[in-house]
């Protein structure tokens, strides 16, 4: 396995074959493994954009160029980024090439007697003349002890510890298994969110979702048919330190699509499996219900509105857009499920769940820009082109009167963000996990040792553990009490 | 009796620990700094005379560990869970773990003069976790409501309780290493082991625990998986778990493989550990994440 030709040779096979034997080299291996480790840390430091894209836009309008040239280098999606991808790749190729001649080597060795006994014996570890010994006797203690043997005229030479190599080989092939788990989720597996209200019903389908990302293998052909229709979802909070004891979300679910409704309970540490697709809870919040009537008393708009927590206490902001009414009319509204307010922070919830309930609403009229092509976010309202024109804190069934119209508080509903992902990589995954944790055992707890006896005019011991292992000084010391001992 | 009297008697039980801790460290401290001069032949050393201390220093040892793990377990009968839901009971198990580990190794190993800085770490990580991370018993909250809470952490603080002595054992070597790269050793150093034993002592150690470490991040992605929806997904606690992983693995291949011993291992060990204290302070602190839990 190692390499002394650092001069690159011309010509094409020959220059495949030297970068092939740089790449699959230890070295080569161990440095792409160190590169794997440094290569990660970017991620942990700055704010990735798959796990928290609005972060990475703040980080982006404070840092200005410094900002653009990180972007550039991808540091705030270092994971997909071409660098870090070369590096998985290359540590893909780098193992293939350095565990499969080894295994194939190993394989041959099976059943191979071990080599010659070395001609000066007096180098090795635990070399001792002894006083009486019989090649015989000795073998019969080795065969015993399971050592591989092999018998000269005048020397044994005895190898144990062979699955040492075993484990190491079964943990690198693990390791590839895992490797290719991961490719396999990451090409043919697809992930995606949708925020569901209490009642309503979710589909599985592309339009469903709030947001959908597919491996570069799939597609929505892809997806399996099943429907779920949110039933129920309780929060438990603790009294006294507001943190969350329990989610519980009951949904009716039909699989296929159409089928009977069956009743299932999912919960954050339980999610719901079809196949390799599972269902998870992940947030959850409230929707505000209101119903908005124009001059005339007629309804514009009436329904739930998702609105996004804030703050522990699920204080939520969101907004309500109703198009259909002249001029156009939006308000931007915040949802406090426990009311208090002081001077320093205004208006504030002090627990989590519902139990004296507000909207603070600031109503603008004009032109809500939906029809400029541009993709709005359904939670904030765009008042570039509005005007305000009222600004009011509405109790549970209250109603403000803006002039245009009004809007009614008619009270609230829980909202569940369900995250669904189809990874069809991860059984191998955990496959090759639990090979590896085998081969590791293997490879870490097992002696390799070899043991020599040798007759000339007297009689020789000695032996060699590889990896300076433990325990060989004691094992000669038997032998040799073994042999000495006249029976 | 009700969850406040056992978190009381947690705590009772955790400063009781550090009172004991403190005497253990003073009893170790005797026996390393006065070594006394033989009677007849002033160019050896009597050990025995200072043997006493070092002895009650083990006992001392063994005491607080009694009393730090009644701390850890009321602490858990208090909130009736693992106790392992914010970063003051992490700390105060991963000082459990650490000690243990020292005491485990103890009964195999002569390692009695690791007592010294054993003592000072423990000492420290309680008065930190006492002083600073301190939150009074609660339940969990619901992610970390799972079987796996014990598997995962467990696994995990154990791993970083030997992973820290393996570090000790690689500093002393460091240090002795350079005492004797200038002459003959101190007469306080003489009573430590060869660096030849120190070197494989901290290899053993990381040998040992590393197949524990790679279970505990696959039994984290287990979890994660049940979780989260994902089994890997680059969060700062899964890279650096990652990157501690991959260190190690380094220290294993180049000891195994290139052969590599003495100071450059020992160097290489303590870099890999320290990616270990990393992940632990600063992800929990300063990080973001889904590790971070309850305020701490």
């Amino acid at each position: 396995m190692k390499e002394k030709n650092i001069e690159a040779p011309l010509g094409g096979f020959a220059l495949f074959r030297w970068l092939w034997r740089q790449l699959t080299s230890m070295r080569t291996a161990l440095l792409l493994l160190m590169l794997l480790g440094l290569g990660s840390i970017p991620g942990s430091l700055f704010p990735q954009r798959t796990q928290n894209p609005m972060k990475v836009r703040d980080y982006l309008a404070s840092h200005g160029s410094v900002g653009v040239w990180l972007d550039r280098l991808r540091f705030f999606d270092v994971y997909s980024s071409p660098w870090f991808s070369a590096i998985y790749l290359l540590l893909f190729i780098s193992l293939i090439g350095c565990v499969l001649p080894r295994t194939l080597e190993h394989l041959k060795a099976i059943g191979k007697a071990p080599p010659l006994t070395p001609r000066n014996l007096d180098r090795m570890e635990g070399y001792e003349i002894l006083s009486a010994g019989d090649l015989d006797k000795a073998q019969a203690w080795l065969r015993k002890k399971r050592f591989r043997i092999r018998r000269d005229e005048n020397s044994i030479s005895a190898e144990k510890g062979y699955s040492r190599e075993t484990g190491n080989l079964l943990f690198h092939l693990s390791l590839i298994l895992i490797l290719v788990a991961v490719g396999v989720g990451s090409l043919f597996g697809s992930k995606g969110e949708a925020i569901v209200n209490v009642g309503e019903r979710f589909i599985n389908t592309p339009t469903s979702y709030d947001s959908l990302a597919f491996g570069k293998f799939q597609s929505d052909q892809s997806m399996q048919s099943f429907s779920l229709r949110v039933t129920d979802f309780s929060a438990k909070y603790d009294p006294a330190t507001n943190a969350p004891q329990d989610y519980t979300l009951t949904v009716a679910a039909a699989r296929p699509i159409g089928s009977s409704e069956k009743k299932v309970v999912i919960k954050v540490n339980s999610p719901l499996t079809y196949g390799n697709t599972k269902i998870y809870l992940q947030a959850n919040g409230y929707s505000p219900v209101v119903t908005v009537r124009d001059k005339s008393g007629n309804i514009t708009f009436h329904g739930p509105v998702t609105f996004l927590p804030q703050d522990a206490n699920l204080t939520s902001i969101g907004a309500i857009k109703v198009p259909d009414m002249t001029p156009q009319i939006g308000f931007v509204g915040s949802f406090i499920p426990t009311y208090d307010r002081n001077s320093r922070r205004g208006a504030f919830s002090t627990f989590p769940e519902v139990l004296d309930p507000r909207l603070l609403l600031s109503v603008w009229k004009g032109n809500l820009g939906l029809d400029t092509g541009i993709p709005q976010s359904v939670y904030r309202l765009d008042t570039s082109k509005m005007t305000k024109i009222a600004l009011k804190q509405l109790s549970l069934g209250e109603t403000l009167n803006f002039g245009e119209g009004s809007i009614t508080f008619d009270g609230w509903r829980s909202w569940v963000n369900l995250q669904i992902v189809d990874d069809p990589g991860k059984l191998y995954a955990l496959t090759g996990a639990i090979f590896a944790i085998f081969g590791l055992l293997l490879s870490l707890f097992t002696r390799q040792r070899r043991i020599w006896v040798k007759r000339s005019n007297q009689v020789e011991i000695a032996g060699l553990a590889k990896n300076s292992a433990p325990g060989l000084i004691e094992e000669l010391a038997q032998l040799k009490n073994w042999m000495e001992d006249e029976l | 009796m009700s969850s406040r009297q056992f978190a009381y008697l947690s705590n009772y039980a955790i400063y009781s620990a550090m009172f004991v801790y403190t005497v253990a460290f003073f009893s170790h401290a005797v026996e390393v700094a006065f070594s006394v001069r033989h009677a007849e032949d002033s160019t050896k050393f009597d050990f025995a005379r200072t043997d006493k201390a070092g002895r009650i220093g083990t006992a001392m040892m063994i005491l607080g560990q009694i009393f730090l793990t009644s701390g850890v377990l009321l602490r858990g009968l208090s909130a009736h869970r693992a106790p392992w839901g914010n970063m003051y009971e992490f700390s105060i198990t991963g000082a459990m773990a650490f000690s243990g580990a020292y005491l485990f190794a103890l009964i195999k190993y002569k390692l009695r003069w690791l007592g010294l800085p054993v003592s000072i770490a423990v000492l420290l990580t309680l008065g930190t976790a006492v002083a600073v991370l301190y939150r009074p018993s609660a339940p969990l909250v619901p992610a970390l409501k799972s079987t796996w809470l014990i598997i995962h952490v467990s696994a995990a603080i154990v791993s970083g309780g030997v992973f820290l002595l393996a570090n000790s054992i690689a500093a002393t070597y460091l240090i002795l290493d350079h005492i004797e790269s200038r002459g003959e050793r101190n007469a306080w150093a003489k009573k430590l082991p060869s660096l030849e034993y120190l070197d494989q002592l901290s290899y053993r150690l990381v040998a040992f625990v590393f197949p524990l470490w790679t279970f505990a991040v696959i039994a984290g992605a287990i979890w994660a998986e049940s979780a989260w929806g994902r089994y890997w997904g680059w969060d700062p606690k899964e890279t650096w778990a990652f990157i501690t992983w991959i260190a190690y693995a380094a220290y294993l291949h180049a000891r195994v493989t290139v052969g590599w011993r003495g100071r450059r291992a020992a160097w290489l060990c303590l870099f890999a550990g320290s990616t270990f204290l990393f992940n632990y302070v600063y992800v929990n602190i300063w990080g973001t994440g889904r590790h971070t839990y309850s305020g701490l």
